[in-house]
């Protein structure tokens, strides 16, 4: 292979990588909710578009970019935190069905509030400016921000694993993910538990909207957008494992970015392709362990 | 009311509804008898969709697949391939159920959430190529240009006439799908919505019979979508979308899920209030938004499932 051709080779690995890492941010809290309340939340991809508009007019207010990716998550996790405890939970002992609806419901709300308030353009969040050139990995040359972007989702990832695995917190949730009556009749409090999880997982994916803001732009329809790429993900994945949503991640987003560079016209096909793949070969999903269901 | 009057009353409450619709348009202007047409059509394309949702407990995010299949098939026939629609209204529902015994082949193995999001991503799937096929769909731009037959004098471009040769289908389907739920089938569909576990240990083979469910729903699904082409003469991509199955779930979960009537009547409160909410605000979505979220916490039953539990409960 020429060095051009491998240059264009390593830049798209790289190109996929960044769009693995926001997929991780989506599907890692879908994944979680998921495994502890069983509840498929169609809002999700509402908070990671709440996160960036809520990261937008922070940059506008405060000129900050770092300020805005600390703070939008919070105020996002805390809107998830206060629909979580005041709706979603009254729904938790009916079927899947009013879950869903329910969170799709919303799904409307939301996409109508932030057309209301920020507009229906699409509209450009800016680069840090510190972070504006290239850097040369790899023999190619590579914008700092989506490096950035990289080493921040193996962070996460990497913190995520600690808190799960590692901690009393983490404990608790795996208790709760295995079986939430028992886990309850041993003392644990799980309706404090769900709220902070589900908050946890919207803050995530808040933050994956900012910091995705000056790579993909805004919009009151990229919830919906990154939503069902986030589904494909997590069902790959496994429902409930949170290395199945990172491997699932590195999968999917290696898929569509090199579908799109190789195979631009059959771009969005890809990673459905590899979704069909998959669950004919594992239905359960890449780690997901089978649903007695 | 003595138990001997009910069978009179509830027939005669179906043969007044009927008389009602026959008579419908006789009283409303050109502009509503659209409306109730439309009414008509996404009726029979929710109605399809409770035959999974509220027999066969099967949750589907994807059924606005078959609805555009059927869109697609009509107005490509008539306006590309320059065909008669007639034929293409008899083929929507064809490749719509073809395309159901595909994915359904795939779906049907999963249950519950993830049977949800595998039907929601293969419609995603027929989204994304009716999207970027743009030479045969037209992508998110459609394609129109359906020039509507005469029959016997009678131009179909008159809502009127466009009307009456819905209902006939519509009270046809709706028939059909009363007869089904009512037969030795049926009643397999409904154990499986109420025990699937107890139906497999009593012997019967569910998936296959999941399969069927999910055919005929997709076929139904796919003649309502090939006369809304037929009623609309334009299709784009966008009746493929995640969201438009959505609108058909809110359509069915209105009404009242498992009763047939409860989402003609959720089709025909939903688009009625989308017409008027939307005539005096643009924020019709929260308005909807708000409204669903209310009734999924409050009626659970839909609208139709509250009114009848409540008329069996004063008679």
């Amino acid at each position: 292979m020429s060095g051009a051709g491998l240059e264009f080779l390593v830049t798209q690995l790289l190109n996929g990588l960044v769009y693995a890492m926001l997929l991780f941010l989506i599907s890692a809290g879908l994944s979680l909710i998921f495994g502890l309340m069983k509840v498929v939340n169609l809002a999700h991809g509402s908070f990671y578009m709440l996160g960036a508009f809520f990261g937008l007019t922070l940059i506008r207010v405060t000129g900050s970019f770092w300020l805005a990716a600390a703070v939008a998550p919070v105020l996002a996790a805390a809107v998830g935190a206060i629909l979580e405890a005041s709706i979603l939970r009254r729904v938790y002992r009916r079927g899947p069905l009013d879950q869903v609806l329910l969170t799709f419901g919303f799904t409307l709300i939301f996409y109508d509030l932030v057309k209301w308030i920020w507009g229906g353009d699409i509209q450009q969040m800016p680069t840090p400016p510190a972070l504006v050139g290239t850097v040369a990995i790899l023999g190619t040359t590579f914008p700092a921000y989506r490096l950035l972007l990289i080493v921040l989702g193996f962070v996460l990832a990497a913190l995520m694993w600690l808190l799960l695995e590692r901690t009393r917190y983490g404990a608790l949730i795996r208790a709760g993910v295995d079986d939430s009556v028992t886990a309850a009749g041993l003392g644990l409090n799980v309706n404090r538990l769900f709220t902070a999880i589900f908050a946890l997982g919207v803050g995530i994916a808040a933050l994956g909207g900012v910091v995705a803001g000056p790579v993909m732009g805004l919009s009151p329809t990229m919830g919906s957008e990154i939503l069902i790429v986030g589904f494909i993900v997590v069902v790959c994945g496994g429902m409930g494992s949170l290395a199945g949503a990172f491997a699932s991640s590195l999968l999917i987003g290696e898929a569509d970015t090199f579908g799109k560079a190789y195979l631009p016209d059959a771009a969005m096909f890809v990673i459905y392709l590899v979704m069909i793949i998959v669950l004919v070969m594992r239905p359960s999903g890449l780690l997901g362990r089978r649903q007695n269901a | 009311m003595p138990s001997a009057a009910r069978p009179v009353a509830a027939w005669s409450l179906r043969l007044g509804g009927i008389a009602a619709l026959v008579a419908a348009p006789l009283f409303l202007d050109q502009f509503l008898r659209e409306m109730v047409t439309e009414v008509l059509i996404f009726g029979i394309f929710a109605m399809s969709l409770d035959l999974l949702i509220g027999y066969t407990g099967l949750v589907s995010f994807g059924h606005a697949m078959f609805f555009g299949l059927g869109a697609y098939a009509t107005v490509l026939v008539a306006a590309r391939l320059g065909f008669s629609p007639w034929l293409g209204i008899l083929l929507g529902p064809v490749l719509a159920g073809a395309v159901a015994a595909a994915v359904g082949y795939f779906c049907v193995r999963a249950s519950g959430i993830a049977f949800l999001m595998l039907t929601m991503a293969f419609s995603q799937l027929l989204y994304s190529v009716a999207l970027k096929w743009r030479s045969v769909t037209g992508g998110s731009d459609g394609i129109g240009g359906l020039v509507r037959p005469r029959l016997a004098g009678l131009s179909f471009d008159d809502p009127l006439v466009m009307y009456y040769f819905v209902l006939p289908i519509f009270l046809a389907v709706t028939w059909g799908l009363f007869r089904l739920v009512a037969s030795p089938l049926g009643h397999v569909f409904i154990g499986i919505r109420e025990n699937e576990g107890r139906m497999r240990a009593i012997g019967f083979a569910t998936g296959p019979y999941k399969l069927i469910a999910f055919v005929i729903a997709g076929c139904v699904a796919g003649l309502a979508g090939g006369l809304y082409g037929f009623y609309s003469g334009f299709v784009s991509a966008d009746l493929l979308y995640w969201t438009s199955s959505g609108d058909v779930l809110i359509m069915t979960v209105l009404g009242g899920p498992g009763t047939l009537v409860g989402p003609v009547v959720g089709a025909a409160v939903y688009l009625f209030a989308k017409s008027m909410i939307g005539s005096f605000t643009q924020h019709w979505l929260l308005a909807v938004g708000v409204i669903f979220v209310c009734c999924v916490l409050f009626f659970n039953r839909g609208i139709y499932g509250t009114a009848r539990a409540l008329w069996r409960g004063s008679a």
